[in-house]
Order: C-alpha cells, then structure tokens, then sequence
C-alpha cells in the first residue's frame, strides 16, 4: 500500500482530482456569492457619497440607502470643456458602471499631468469624471464630487459635496486611504469632518480654490475663516495632502470649469 | 498522541500548547488585524473555520495522498478553503472584510494552518484533526482577543466600536496611546502574555540554549 501510494501515475491521479473538486468548490462560492457580493459594493459606494453629502442617517439600512441615493442623478463630466458626456463615450451604458479611477491608467482615456501642476501627486487624471447630482424641482441643491490625491502614505479616496451655489461646501469624507491611525487617520474623525461644512471654495472672484488648512484651529475673527479648516495635529503631510488635493480638483484642471458653468447655469 | 482524548486534543492549544503563546506561529496576522474587537472576532471565525476544515479534508484524504506531493495538497484545500472564507466575508459582512482585506487572504500563509495539517492531520483520524483545528484556532483566538482587548481600549477608548472612555479629538477626556494602533504594540503586548503565561505555567519555559560559561581570562592591566 505505502509503495503503491508513490507511483507516478498514483500522484498525477490524486492532484488531478484534488484541483477538479477543489476548483468545483471554489467557483461554486465564488459564482453563487458574485450577486450578494456586487449589491455589497455598490450600496458602499453609495454610502460613502451620502455620507459625503451629510445625508446619511445614522444606522440606515439598505433599502433606505437605496431609496435615498436614488435621488441622485449619476453624470459623467468632461474635465476640460466642463460638460457632460453621454455614458457611450466612454463605452458603457449605465453610467454607473464607468470606473474613472480605471480609466485614469488607460493613456486613450486619461492624460499625464505635468510635475509642476500635479498637487494632488496623482500623476495621471481621467478625462472623464463621474459625479452626482441632486436636484430638486429642477434646481441644482448639491453635487458630489469625487477626489483623490496623495497624503502621507497613501492615496486618498473621497468625495466633496458642494451646494448648489458650486461653492459651498456641504460635507466631505474620504471612504478609502491608508493614513497612520489615530493622527492622520482622523480624516475619517466626523469633529474634523464637521468644520468643513459652510465653507467656501473659492473667494469672491471665483477664481482659484482656496481651502487652507492651518495649524492651531481657526478662531471666529480669523481672516478668511470662510476658507480655513483646522488642520489635524499630529499629521502635517496628510493635512498638505487633504488641502492640496481639494485644491486640484477644484482647480482648472479638475472641476473648476464645470462649476464655473453650474454657477452661469450653462449646464 | 494518537491516543490523545477529544477533550485533549480540543483545550490544550488554548493555554498549554496555545499555538502563538508557545509554538509562536501566526504572528505576522496578530499584528496586523488585532487593532479593533469587531474586525479581530470575524478574523478568529474565519481563522477557526479554516484550520477545522483543512485539518478535517487533510485528515479526510491522508491516506490517499503521495509523500512527495502531500505538501502542495495540504496547501491546495486551505487555498480553497481560505477563498471560500474570503468570498462569504465580502458577501456578509462587507465592512469587515474591507478592513481585514489582505490578512483573509494570508491565513494561506499563516503557519497555524499548515502546521496543523502536516503536523496532527496527516497522522489521526477526521474527528480527532477537526477538533485539533477548532482547538488551535481557539488558542490563537484566544491571544489575539486578549491583544486587541487591549490595543482597542487603550488606543481608541473603545470596546467593540463602542466609546467607553471618550477620547479627546471627540470632546472626551482620554488621550489615546496611538502607540497602541500601531504593529509594534501588539509584539509588546504578546511579549507580556507569553511572560504572564509561562509565569502561570512555568513547563513551557524553555531551556537556555547555553550557559555562559565562567570568566577565566585574566584581565589585562
């Protein structure tokens, strides 16, 4: 029997078999759970933008996340011109499926962006964004944007909610980074998060964003306080960071353009 | 240890021969998972369920598997198993498994789990190796309890998620240890329990590699 077990063609049996019923096993979970699986990650998705919007209500389950997200209009948005695209350009047929941070690593669908402009250090920017629009009775109340851009570690992954006037903000949150725990990883701290609602992008000419992240809190007499968030002690690169990439993308080259158009009512 | 009873086999990984307290394996996943309750109990489940099942499989087929291949298929079922955890996670329990991402992964690599198998699967029956399975991933649950009991208490103030001592960034009092949240803390906090516990315990203090011998060269003046 020992000897039997170690013949050549005995092992080449036994792995046969063993891959058959183990990779049945493995596709049988992996097929039967891809459903639950998928619902899983959008309703993540979706949370994290209501969240951003300060219209997530505490301990909200799926059906009321779905039915509140579902006042959301998904729009794709040219970077550069600051209008919106039709889901086919860019090769999809629901716009939820368009995946810009995919599309940032494909050269036809992104473009590199030069050293001296790249804030954020994201080093390449789709041309196509996805965003999310909520109006009511045919007026624009708020608009989510997605950011991202480079702290201390790690990239971070969030949205900036706006009002409808394209220039306050309503709410920002960041669902996916990897910043040191308990210093910059209290971007994620809802305190922290709170001071940024009411404040002001852009100043009174509309001009460049000017968000600052300034040491030692902002007092009720500081100048410019519209502007000034308090930044996180402890963590100096990832507040730089958090400024620098809510600076891009609403600068020029991220959703400056496109605000600018919302603000005119040419969109 | 063939003959070894159910009850045996089942709670002696918890103190006795706990699989990182003694055996200091799985060391790289208790570092890493351990820095809030929640996410460190569904990483034990999983951990549990992993090393029951492979070590039921391997102990299940050992008869039948070559010597020269029985490493590769001992690999092969905690795999499997390992991303049949892996997907049921991500389909029930989404949070959790984003933040234990990688580490579900590399219970492939966790040495508990191969340990076992090789180790008490190929040579006892089905019943007595699923046991040994639940019993060493109870041990190692038992230790990465006890160190993200601490590691969540006195780096977030909290239990489970939920605020026992208020921190200071939310308005509370304490100051948090962000020592604590970081890797390093839990190599401390093993370090003590393995102290405490060979304190309690003192047959699993090992035998010094060597003795120093006495100093009999005469000193230069």
């Amino acid at each position: 029997m020992a000897k039997a077990k170690e013949t050549v063609s005995r092992t080449l049996i036994v792995a046969l078999v063993l891959s058959i019923v183990f990779s049945v096993v493995v596709s049988t979970a992996a097929v039967s759970l891809r459903p639950a699986q998928i619902k899983n990650q959008n309703l993540d998705i979706k949370t994290n933008i209501l969240a951003a919007a300060g219209m997530l209500q505490e301990g909200a389950g799926a059906d009321e996340i779905e039915e509140e997200f579902s006042r959301f209009d998904v729009r794709l948005l040219d970077l550069d011109s600051g209008d919106y695209v039709e889901p086919s350009e860019v090769g999809v047929e629901d716009p939820m499926k368009y995946d810009m941070y995919k599309a940032a690593s494909d050269p036809a669908m992104s473009t590199d962006i030069p050293s001296s402009e790249d804030k954020a250090g994201i080093k390449r920017r789709p041309n196509v964004a996805k965003i999310y629009t909520l109006s009511e009775n045919g007026e624009l109340k708020r608009v989510v944007l997605p950011v991202h851009g480079y702290g201390l570690w790690s990239t971070l992954y969030g949205f900036v909610s706006l009002k409808g006037d394209a220039n306050t903000i309503e709410g920002l949150g960041f669902y996916a980074h990897a910043e040191t725990p308990g210093l910059g990883g209290e971007v994620d701290n809802p305190r922290w998060k709170g001071q940024w609602v009411g404040k002001e992008v852009y100043g009174d000419k509309m001009e460049e964003p000017q968000i600052r992240l300034v040491k030692g809190g902002v007092s009720a007499d500081a100048a410019n306080k519209e502007h000034k968030v308090d930044a996180l002690s402890g963590a100096t690169l990832t507040s730089r960071g958090v400024e620098q990439l809510v600076n891009y993308w609403m600068s020029d080259r991220g959703y400056a353009p496109f605000l600018k158009k919302l603000r005119e009512g040419e969109v | 240890m063939a003959d070894a009873s159910a009850k045996q086999v089942l709670f002696e990984p918890i103190f006795s021969n706990n699989p990182i307290a003694l055996q200091i394996l799985g060391i790289c996943s208790a570092l890493a998972v351990t820095t809030s309750m929640n996410v460190t109990l569904v990483m034990c489940m999983a951990v549990i369920a992993v090393t029951a099942f492979s070590n039921l499989a391997v102990s299940l087929v050992r008869a039948q598997i070559p010597g020269s291949i029985r490493i590769i298929v001992q690999m092969t079922i905690i795999a499997s198993l390992v991303i049949v955890v892996d997907q049921i996670l991500k389909a029930y329990a989404y949070e959790i498994s984003k933040q234990l991402s990688v580490f579900v992964g590399l219970i492939i690599t966790n040495c508990i789990v191969m340990g076992r198998a090789e180790g008490f699967a190929m040579k006892n029956g089905p019943w007595l190796s699923f046991l040994d399975g639940v019993g060493n991933g109870l041990g190692y649950s038992v230790l990465l309890i006890f160190v993200a009991f601490f590691r969540e208490l006195l780096g977030a103030g909290s239990l489970f998620g939920i605020s026992l001592m208020p921190v200071v960034n939310e308005g509370g009092w304490y100051v948090p240890n962000g020592l604590l949240l970081l890797p390093p803390s839990a190599f401390f906090i093993i370090g003590l329990a393995i102290w405490g516990l060979r304190t309690w315990k003192p047959e699993q203090v090992e035998e010094p590699d060597y003795k120093m011998s006495r100093h009999t060269a005469k000193e230069a003046f």
